[in-house]
């Protein structure tokens, strides 16, 4: 692989264009001002997210709750583009049933929702018409959002109105007939639109209600973590039992001892969600920008009360696991202790909170194994928070291992360590390195010395 | 510079450096999926040698890492084969030498000093060494030479007391090849050489493992890992 | 053309350690701060991932991370008589580039200098008298700064690293286990140190037999997990045994991209532009205020970068050679002795023992890159030198960064460098040898220096920087000495038999020694003998401040990148303190 060769000037005048300065003339012994002189004004998604709302603003209580619920929905990583300022839309969200563009929704009249009443807001909410009176694509997860309560609503959009107006329309959506005839949602929504206002169980704690709020309602995590049907509803029943997306599994999150959350103490969730890693695991996949940009920056008693309720979430059944080959599974400890043991280690434990243990690990133990062959393939990267800024990078084998050397370590790595799971075939393996386009050596920056 | 040398300038680049100018803000940068994978030899095709050169390259190399019970020899490490993708690639083409002039012999501390890229150099220098084989040596060719000869012409142009034409400069010749002979013996195999990481097994070096950590405190014992290579071993298929 | 650019509160010019260390400094102060990198970006889950990093070929002979000198090197000679030439190739030292630079591929030997080195010549003077330090045309300085003053900052990079190892002078009471002679430490190493292996085991033994001071060397490479000040997180080291020359695939090496960059990256007014090279810092009219810098990026696109403080944060050579293209400082002319621009280039003396063993396997290849146990009994002023005939001195290292093949398979005296006989040595020695390295200081020279060279320039058209550097007799008695030193504690060990490795003859340019370059815009107490003051500000330009190892005014028998960092902290400290609030000179003139 050839590259630009660095092309330098073969001959230097005085062609700085030091006559452009203004500040240029300043004679040494005259007092400079003092630093910084050019202050920055942007700030990072996080930073937009966690700006101080001065008690003195109008209406501050009001605007600091629509602040904190903005986090608390995760708005910023659908609604936020690749460079894009945070809410104001354009990310490509690829759906079964083709692409999703999100929505502008800074303060911006034109291009955002700084028009909308909160009636209107609330609306689309609580049932998906936007403000035009047309049906939305549960893309937005208004599936969940109706179970937020119209205070929280108002407050949000109260808030919303206070970011910074962006004027910028996203792509149309690049949907195939007949999903891009947006009245056809009236029958989804007739369908499967099953969800009701949320009512607090008066049998459980005010803490697991304050969860089961978060949990079902704004933090919307079955949109990820519940199967979908063949129409992208959810399957009835099966509650967070582990769902797939975007070449990822999203796990389980019932307490469901070998795929769930069941061998997770409450404040193991609690610290996955407040940094993205814990003595277990790590975030990886969508959930890094979940970590990122809305659980890390809640409060330890909200992400408390989520673990408190997902503890209580019910498995579910348990299928037939047949013993996996001898053969694969000597090839995959091979591959295991040459490969993964310089991070995981000779004995799968790992470090803490840098390379997960790998025995007794839920991820790798789900019954699709596209999450194990996606991180073995691409690589995955842990969510980041102030607290815990590393990111925590699992490296690409995509270069390295065959197809069949990424199923026989899965399927080692799937039962070993206390770990049980169905054997992993090199099909799936193929399929999803296709899917991720990595058929061919994605190089980096670095790579100047291919021939 | 002889006319071999001006020869294969012709088809070799000098270096190559630059990717994009890139802006970082806000975030650690990372693109799922990449990697700065090593450029492998892929295919088994000889690409830089001509047949009389790869004749000369096996001779020589077989005289520095001979034949012997205790492991392969360069030609058994296919250390040729290692050499020839070398000299055909960036490492060849002076990607990491400076050539530019003016060109002067300088003092021994100074360096190398030759314009020549590294695949020039063999180009030139393997010629050089023929002639002068041609010469000294009843016409023959150095791959021809009985071992003996072919010794005692290597530690000639070890010592420098060899001299050579075309520009060439037999210490720092023998200098790279003795380098590169070397780097294809104990290098990992995916580069071509150190075939079935024989070379790795004879010092008992157990190639690319990663974690130790097991065995710090165990001094004095066996490591057990088996040889692997960064594109693994028999074992990660065979079973 | 030339496109300027928004202005900058601060310029960083090369992004490695002092750039990670001073932008991170920067901008925690609330300025906006931009580093011009003219490397690419790299990181450890993709350039030096766990499945390639371990590759010897690649990284060591092919300079896979390294500056690539196609474009850009030096010319080098030994005496003023002499003409220089290109270095055409890397060899004595190994130059970095790209994001992290050196920084990624050192060993992780951290080291503080002795408080009696930051007073070379006062010291070595009131001891052993005035002929001691200026015999051998010997031009050394004080450098007007003092060890009390960097020990907190020293204290920052340990914290910064998670530095593994075990003080030997905690408030100054000497700790048993740790180096009694190094120079009082407030607080004990973040990280206990790293286990030693067979090798540093014996060599320990055998030194405290003879009555010397072994101890752990304090490392990078960390003994356990480890979460610094800024909540950047590093790993326990697996001893895999490639760090020098190498990027660590699993987190536990001490870099900017471990422990500075998580958290610098994040912030909203810092950034980086990669494969940006500045060609030249410009001045003002009057010469005595820097603008800004002018760049040139890989797409042969060249900007004016203003900015009201310029960094210079590159390697040594870059950063003295940028301030002689500049006109900042006036340049060292070595026959005169006047001027200070590239004045007092020195170097590292080295030398190795090899030993080797019949009965004891080794295993060199479970390393790191500052594995080892270490004496500092005859290092810098730890021993009298009186009626030695030279100053400075050593640290003698039983060491085993690693085995990688092609570089590191030592076959004993008299064994051939090819042929059946090297052969059969390599294969019997490998796994049952390995090598201590003395460490030695480097004293400056009125003749060693560097300057822009009259007839060999860079692809940018500007001259390249020329050395002159040749080992004083001071540095050949002193080498000789430990040396002899390291063959006692060799000779205790009861090897088969070892081999001696003596610094000879004058510097090459060849084979690889060290990447510890130091000197040319030296650090001092006045603008007469020094080129930037205490907090590394230029004394002529005070809004350029020049970092690195170039502030040394003659170099110790230690590893660098310690007093380096601590020297960075201690400018920043004093430029975020004070001088943010008043742009001007911190110490008169």
């Amino acid at each position: 692989m050839r590259r630009p060769r660095i092309r330098g000037k073969a001959a230097l005048g005085a062609t700085a264009a030091l006559g452009a300065l203004g500040l240029a003339g300043l004679a040494v012994g005259q007092i400079l001002p003092p630093l910084p002189a050019h202050p920055v004004t942007g700030v990072t998604p996080v930073g937009f997210l966690a700006a101080p709302i001065a008690d003195t603003t109008p209406n501050a209580a009001q605007l600091q709750r629509g602040q904190y619920l903005v986090r608390a929905g995760d708005c910023v990583s659908c609604h936020m583009r690749e460079g894009g300022d945070p809410l104001s839309g354009g990310f490509a969200l690829k759906t079964p049933f083709g692409t999703i563009y999100s929505a502008n929704i800074t303060s911006d009249r034109e291009t955002g929702i700084g028009g909308w009443t909160p009636d209107q807001f609330h609306r689309a909410m609580h049932d998906g018409i936007d403000d035009q009176g047309k049906n939305l694509y549960p893309a937005l997860p208004y599936p969940w959002f109706r179970r937020i309560s119209r205070a929280d609503d108002d407050a949000m959009l109260a808030y919303l109105k206070t970011t910074p107006a962006v004027s910028y329309t996203p792509p149309p959506n690049k949907l195939p007939f007949p999903f891009n005839i947006r009245f056809l949602v009236k029958f989804w929504n007739v369908l499967f639109l099953k969800s009701t206002d949320f009512r607090a169980d008066p049998r459980q704690s005010a803490e697991w209600n304050r969860g089961a709020y978060l949990v079902t309602g704004l933090g919307h995590c079955g949109g990820c973590h519940t199967p979908k049907n063949w129409l992208g509803a959810d399957k009835g029943g099966q509650d967070l039992q582990s769902g797939k997306l975007d070449n990822w599994v999203a796990p389980d999150l019932t307490a469901n001892p070998r795929t769930g959350l069941g061998g997770w103490s409450v404040e193991e969730v609690a610290e996955y969600l407040k940094t993205g890693r814990n003595a277990r695991a790590g975030a990886g996949g969508a959930m890094a920008d979940v970590i990122t940009y809305s659980t890390s920056l809640l409060s330890d008693a909200d992400r408390h009360a989520m673990a408190v309720y997902l503890k209580t979430r019910p498995a579910g059944a348990e299928p037939a696991i047949g013993a996996p080959d001898a053969h694969a599974m000597a090839r995959g400890a091979a591959i295991y202790s040459d490969a993964c043991a310089s991070c995981h280690l000779e004995n799968g434990v790992g470090q803490p909170r840098l390379f997960p243990p790998l025995g007794h690990d839920a991820v790798l133990q789900q019954a699709d194994p596209t999450g194990l062959e996606h991180i073995i393939l691409a690589g995955s990267r842990v969510g980041t928070s102030p607290a815990a800024p590393t990111p925590l990078t699992m490296p690409s084998f995509a270069w390295k291992l065959t197809d069949q050397q990424v199923a026989d370590v899965s399927t080692y790595i799937r039962n070993s360590w206390g770990n049980r799971a169905a054997a992993v075939s090199s099909g799936s393996v193929r399929s999803l390195r296709k899917s991720l386009d990595l058929e061919a050596i994605r190089y980096t920056a670095n790579s100047g010395d291919q021939n | 510079m002889g006319s071999a040398g001006a020869a294969a300038a012709a088809g070799i680049h000098d270096g190559e450096l630059g990717a994009p100018p890139q802006t970082y803000t806000g975030k650690v940068p990372w693109q799922e999926g990449a990697a700065d994978a090593p450029p492998a030899a892929l295919g088994t095709d000889f690409r830089f040698f001509t047949p009389a050169e790869r004749s000369f390259i096996e001779a020589a190399v077989n005289r520095l890492i001979p034949p012997d019970p205790a492991g392969p020899s360069a030609v058994e490490a296919n250390v040729p084969f290692f050499l020839d993708r070398q000299l055909a690639g960036p490492f060849g083409r002076g990607d990491h030498y400076f050539l530019g002039g003016p060109w002067k012999k300088g003092a021994a501390e100074q360096g190398y000093q030759m314009r020549f890229s590294p695949a020039q150099l063999y180009r030139a220098a393997i010629k050089a060494v023929d002639d002068y084989a041609a010469a000294n040596f009843h016409g023959a060719a150095f791959a021809s030479l009985a071992d003996a000869d072919k010794d005692k012409l290597l530690k000639g142009l070890e010592a420098g007391t060899v001299q050579l034409g075309d520009g060439v400069d037999a210490k720092s010749f023998f200098a790279m090849l003795l380098q590169n002979t070397k780097e294809g013996y104990f290098s990992d195999p995916l580069y071509g050489g150190n075939k079935d990481m024989a070379a790795w097994k004879m010092i008992g070096f157990p190639g690319a493992h990663y974690d130790y950590s097991e065995w710090v405190t165990r001094h004095g014992e066996k490591v057990p890992y088996p040889t692997v290579g960064m594109k693994g071993r028999p074992g990660w298929s065979e079973s | 053309m030339t496109t300027t650019l928004k202005p900058v509160d601060a310029v960083l010019v090369g992004f490695g350690w002092t750039g990670a260390i001073m932008g991170q400094q920067l901008a925690d102060a609330g300025l906006s701060v931009l580093a011009l990198e003219r490397g690419p970006w790299r990181d450890t889950a993709t350039d030096f991932a766990t499945g390639f990093a371990q590759d010897e070929l690649r990284y060591m002979w092919r300079h896979h991370l390294f500056q690539n000198v196609t474009d850009d090197t030096l010319t080098v000679r030994n005496h003023l008589d002499q003409e220089a030439l290109p270095m055409r190739h890397l060899g004595s030292f190994l130059l970095g580039t790209g994001v992290g630079s050196g920084g990624v591929h050192w060993n992780g030997q951290i080291w503080r200098f002795l408080p009696s080195d930051f007073q070379t010549k006062s010291h070595n003077q009131q001891r052993y008298g005035a002929k001691a330090v200026s015999d051998y045309d010997l031009t050394v300085q004080d450098w007007g700064v003092t060890y009390d003053e960097l020990e907190p900052h020293y204290d920052t990079f340990d914290k910064l690293c998670g530095t593994s190892g075990k003080a030997g002078n905690l408030n100054g009471q000497i700790q048993a286990g740790g180096n009694p002679f190094e120079g009082a430490r407030a607080n004990e190493y973040p990280t206990p140190p790293m286990t030693q292996t067979y090798g540093p085991t014996l060599f320990g033994q055998a030194a405290a037999e003879l009555g010397h001071h072994p101890f752990p060397h304090p490392t990078g490479n960390l003994s356990q997990p480890y979460v610094n000040p800024l909540g950047a997180q590093l790993g326990k080291c697996t001893y895999c045994g490639f760090c020098e020359k190498f990027g660590c695939g699993n987190y536990s090496k001490a870099s900017p991209q471990t422990t500075i960059l998580p958290y610098l990256m994040a912030k909203p007014n810092f950034t980086l532009k990669t494969e940006c090279e500045v060609l030249r810092v410009e001045l003002s009219a009057d010469r005595k205020r820097a603008t800004g810098v002018t760049y040139v990026n890989s797409a042969g696109e060249e900007f004016f970068q203003p900015a009201e403080m310029v960094i210079l944060s590159a390697y040594v050579l870059q950063n003295v050679r940028l301030l002689l293209l500049s006109g900042i400082g006036k340049p060292y002319d070595p026959k005169t002795g006047e001027g200070v621009v590239g004045k007092n280039y020195a170097y590292q003396t080295m030398s190795s023992v090899n030993v080797f063993f019949d009965d004891k396997l080794i295993n060199p290849f479970i390393g790191a890159g500052a594995l080892a146990t270490v004496i500092d009994d005859f290092n810098g002023d730890n021993f009298d030198h009186s009626g030695l005939g030279f100053i400075g001195g050593a640290y003698v290292g039983g060491m085993v960064t690693g085995g990688r093949p092609i570089e590191m398979i030592y076959t004993p005296q008299g064994v051939p460098a090819w042929g059946l006989e090297w052969k059969q040595a390599a294969a019997k020695n490998y796994l049952r040898s390995f090598s201590f390295s003395i460490h030695g200081s480097c004293m400056s020279h009125r003749g060693n220096y560097l300057d822009l060279d009259p007839t060999y320039r860079d692809v940018h058209g500007r001259p390249m920087l020329r050395m002159t550097f040749d080992f004083t007799d001071n540095e050949h008695k002193m080498s000789d000495y430990v040396t002899d030193k390291a063959v006692e504690v060799a000779k205790a060990m009861n090897p088969r038999e070892f081999k001696v490795n003596r610094r000879t003859g004058s510097w090459s340019v060849t084979p690889y020694q060290t990447t510890h370059n130091t000197g040319g815009a030296i650090m001092g107490d006045n603008p007469r003998d020094s080129v930037v003051n205490k907090f590394l500000q230029t004394w002529d330009v005070p809004n350029v401040f020049s970092l690195g190892s170039g502030a040394f005014p003659q170099n110790a028998g230690y590893n660098p990148t310690g007093t380096v960092a601590a020297l960075a902290y201690h400018a920043a400290h004093e430029i975020t303190t004070r001088y943010i609030k008043a742009p001007g000179p911190l110490v008169a003139a």
